[in-house]
């Protein structure tokens, strides 16, 4: 149990050390936001009116606490920006964003991992050394790098999939799907690479090891030494790295969601970092870095469950 | 074994591409009652009294109509929500009749009570809180009866009638912010933050010879220009608005270009305050080096027109024409002004950039390197865009840039930016006789002698190589071919309301 809430305390902890962080950077980044916002041609009274409500330099501290207090009433503050409450603007943008995370995660562990023990099983194999070279390409490639070949193959050549135009869940699944899909695959790209690279390697190490010779010597079936033996303990480093793909899949949605005009997270971020929008930011901020301490608890949990030496 | 897995695996995956390759085919590209269009920044606020971005009132105006509307032809002012107006001979007076007949959104008949509230909201009449600084010349303002309005000006000017495009709102409404109401052709429909606009047609538009032909409008916003054109190219917008000049010639087979100078100014701001550029001598050196020619070709594809000061051709009005001649390209000029000057080794110079505008940046990188033929040593600061308004726009605190502004109805409003004292003369340029042009321009009741003070304006700003005007880049668009009545005006302005297929 102890286990557990060393845990959760230093999942509190991160948090706290983040929001202050994001906080000291915003004092040191130059920019007005009521000017920015309005632009260079601002009315007067306009900029007045809107500096009123956003000048958090002027006494940052007390802002800050009063931001804190008020996450833990669940209210994030009003937006500079859109002069509505923080929440109402990041929710629907979290949905696509979950919603492009989670198809990313899917395609990255559907092909991911059977490449990646076909590779570790092929290993000798001639295509194997072609195959690897090409997972090189993807994890080299940058995802906005890849975005932009997709878009120009698979929407302006082939006009196969959009490029632009997110659809809900709710209002079509399939045409969601479809809005999703390039970016998702571009994103893809990158981390099932890096997935079946991990995986290949952690199941070649355990090929070597011991009890799996004794295994094949009592003559266990080959599948069961594979599935039942060698995956679950060559799981644990491939887990370590899909917590830390979570991560590297958020951030690379801040570009991918701007070159697909996705209204995601990662695109608001973006914005609202350009037009110094505070309380949109530190709320985009703490939400990402809630899914990422999140999912690395989650992580977490799951070795101890599949291996129980590491709980101790 | 391992067999059958990769055959499993393939069946899977050839299924979860199909499913989701066929689930719908036909993207609405045929559709010949919808638009969809491109703008590069989200909007700043839908309520018209809070919103000031230029993106966004560009949309919007075909929400909000005005008791007067910018024509189609530069400069001038057509009737729209007034159906005439009349100014008194003491030019202290305007008098505006409105249509019979007009409605808002919301189908309530719009008369002069709603004009009325606009009016007193946006001059802060009437205990009021002012909405806007632009509307400080009203003294009063009155309805007589429900189709009159009438404005007192505190000084007499017979050239405000660019002010009154303000939009109309409806009396005591104060949901514009997320449902907004106007009497324009277009109604909003619905917005979601970061993505997109709808607007359709409002069939209660009262101008009914003028009732758009296109329902839909969809205006998507894209941040990156790369999409804006791959967008076009599948078939997923009929406009792609404001690209590029290298892009417009890669489309030009395929789509309709349509190109026309916008009234802007792109200009390398130089601080008058840093010492050495305070010496005009320097500045005529660095005008004499930068050849704009380059800069028209290199950057904007030759789709710009070349400028001598702070003024497009296109307010043709206003426009001073015989300044070509007064600066070259000329290197050994410049270096023997920059000798004179004391700077026979040269100095140097950091250019500040806004990053987030490419064509900017690009005019630095050329102007760099025509500055290193006169032994300036140059360089490229790139930073933000808010830390630019903040720096360069605001604190003054950069030696040179690269910028362009939007243009104006009005000429005060273009060169007014100049004067001593202004709050945004940013490049800190002081010159008493500018300044004297700019406020006989402003008090002159006469077009031919105000016009005349402008011309004399734009001169002084040319003589004194205040900064470097480069050019005014045209604003181009490329639309389906079969998408026709793309209208262009002098101010930031799509109107949805002339387009129509064949």
């Amino acid at each position: 149990m102890n286990f557990y809430i060393r845990k959760i305390v230093s999942f509190l902890v991160t948090l706290i050390v983040i929001s202050i962080l994001t906080f000291v950077v915003f004092q040191v980044l130059p920019g007005d936001p009521a000017l920015t916002i309005l632009g260079v041609d601002a009315d007067d009274v306009q900029l007045l009116a809107l500096q009123k409500t956003s000048d958090i330099k002027a006494n940052p501290f007390a802002s800050f606490i009063t931001w804190i207090v008020g996450v833990f009433h669940g209210d994030m503050g009003v937006s500079y920006r859109y002069q509505v409450p923080v929440l109402s603007i990041v929710s629907p943008c979290a949905v696509v964003t979950l919603q492009l995370a989670l198809f990313v995660i899917i395609i990255t562990v559907v092909l991911g991992l059977p490449l990646g023990i076909l590779l570790a099983l092929f290993d000798d194999a001639p295509f194997s050394s072609l195959f690897s070279s090409f997972i090189q390409i993807g994890i080299s490639l940058p995802s906005f790098c890849v975005s932009i070949v997709f878009i120009v193959i698979f929407s302006v050549i082939l006009q196969l999939f959009p490029s632009m135009g997110y659809v809900p869940w709710h209002q079509d699944p399939g045409l969601c799907l479809r809005s999703l899909f390039l970016p998702a695959v571009s994103l893809a790209f990158g981390t099932t690479g890096t997935v079946i690279r991990y995986v290949r390697s952690s199941f070649v190490r355990q090929f070597h090891k011991d009890y799996i010779r004794t295994a094949k010597g009592k003559g266990v079936p080959f599948y069961s030494i594979v599935f039942v033996h060698a995956l679950r303990n060559a799981l644990i480093p491939v887990l370590t790295i899909l917590g830390m793909l979570v991560a590297e899949i958020l951030g690379g949605s801040i570009l991918v969601e701007n070159i697909f005009s996705l209204p995601g997270v990662g695109k608001l971020l973006s914005d609202s970092v350009q037009s110094r929008d505070f309380p949109l930011i530190q709320t985009l901020v703490l939400y990402l870095s809630v899914i990422v301490v999140i999912c690395n608890f989650i992580i977490d949990m799951i070795y101890s469950i599949i291996d129980p030496r590491i709980r101790r | 074994m391992i067999k059958k897995l990769t055959e499993k695996i393939v069946c899977v995956l050839g299924l979860l591409l199909l499913s989701v390759s066929c689930s719908q085919n036909t993207k609405s590209g045929t559709v010949n009652d919808t638009v969809r269009i491109n703008i590069s920044s989200d909007i700043d606020s839908m309520d018209p009294w809070k919103s000031a971005a230029a993106d966004t009132i560009s949309i919007f105006r075909n929400v909000f109509e005005g008791l007067l509307k910018p024509a189609v032809t530069s400069g001038d002012m057509e009737c729209a929500i007034a159906e005439s107006y009349e100014i008194s001979d003491d030019y202290l007076t305007y008098t505006f009749h409105l249509t019979h007949g007009v409605t808002f959104h919301n189908g309530t008949a719009l008369t002069s009570k709603d004009v009325l509230y606009t009016y007193e909201h946006l001059a802060g009449l009437h205990g009021c809180e002012a909405v806007s600084a632009k509307y400080g010349f009203i003294a009063d303002v009155a309805a007589p009866d429900d189709y009159t309005f009438v404005v007192t000006l505190k000084n007499p000017d017979p050239f405000q009638a660019a002010q009154f495009d303000a939009a109309i709102v409806p009396v005591g409404y104060d949901k514009q912010a997320t449902d907004p109401i106007g009497a324009g052709p277009y109604r909003f429909d619905s917005y979601v933050p970061g993505q997109k606009i709808v607007f359709s047609r409002y069939d209660g538009y009262y101008k009914k010879d003028a009732l758009p032909k296109i329902a839909t409008v969809e205006v998507y916003i894209m941040t990156s220009t790369a999409s804006v054109i791959a967008a076009l190219k599948s078939n997923q917008l009929d406009i792609a608005y404001f690209i590029n000049g290298s892009d417009a010639v890669a489309l030009k087979n395929s789509f309709t270009i349509l190109t026309q100078p916008q009234n802007m100014v792109q200009l390398f701001g130089l601080n008058n305050k840093v010492p050495a550029l305070s010496d005009k001598r320097v500045r005529q050196a660095i005008t004499y080096a930068i050849n704009k020619k380059d800069i028209i070709d290199g950057v904007w594809n030759g789709y710009a027109t070349e400028l001598y000061s702070n003024f497009s051709p296109v307010m043709s009005d206003f426009y001073n024409d015989t300044l070509s001649s007064l600066y070259s390209v000329d290197v050994a000029k410049a270096k023997s002004l920059l000798e004179q000057a004391g700077y026979a080794n040269g100095f140097s110079l950091t250019i500040t950039v806004p990053s987030n505008y490419e064509p900017h940046v690009s005019a630095a990188q050329i102007i760099v390197s025509q500055l290193h033929a006169v032994g300036i040593d140059a360089k490229i600061e790139s930073v933000d865009w808010a830390t630019w308004l903040d720096k360069v726009y605001t604190k003054a605190d950069y030696e040179a840039t690269v910028i362009a502004f939007v243009g104006k109805q009005d000429p005060h409003e273009i060169l007014g930016r100049y004067t001593t004292g202004y709050k945004r003369n940013f490049i800190c340029y002081s010159n008493p006789e500018y300044d004297a042009c700019i406020k006989a321009g402003l008090l002159e009741k006469s077009k031919e002698k105000r016009a005349f003070y402008y011309k004399e304006a734009q001169r002084i700003l040319a003589e004194d190589a205040a900064s470097v005007y480069i050019c005014d880049p045209n604003l181009i668009n490329a639309t389906r071919k079969d998408l026709h009545g793309y209208q262009f005006y002098p101010i930031t302005f799509i109107d949805f309301s002339t387009l129509y297929y064949e």
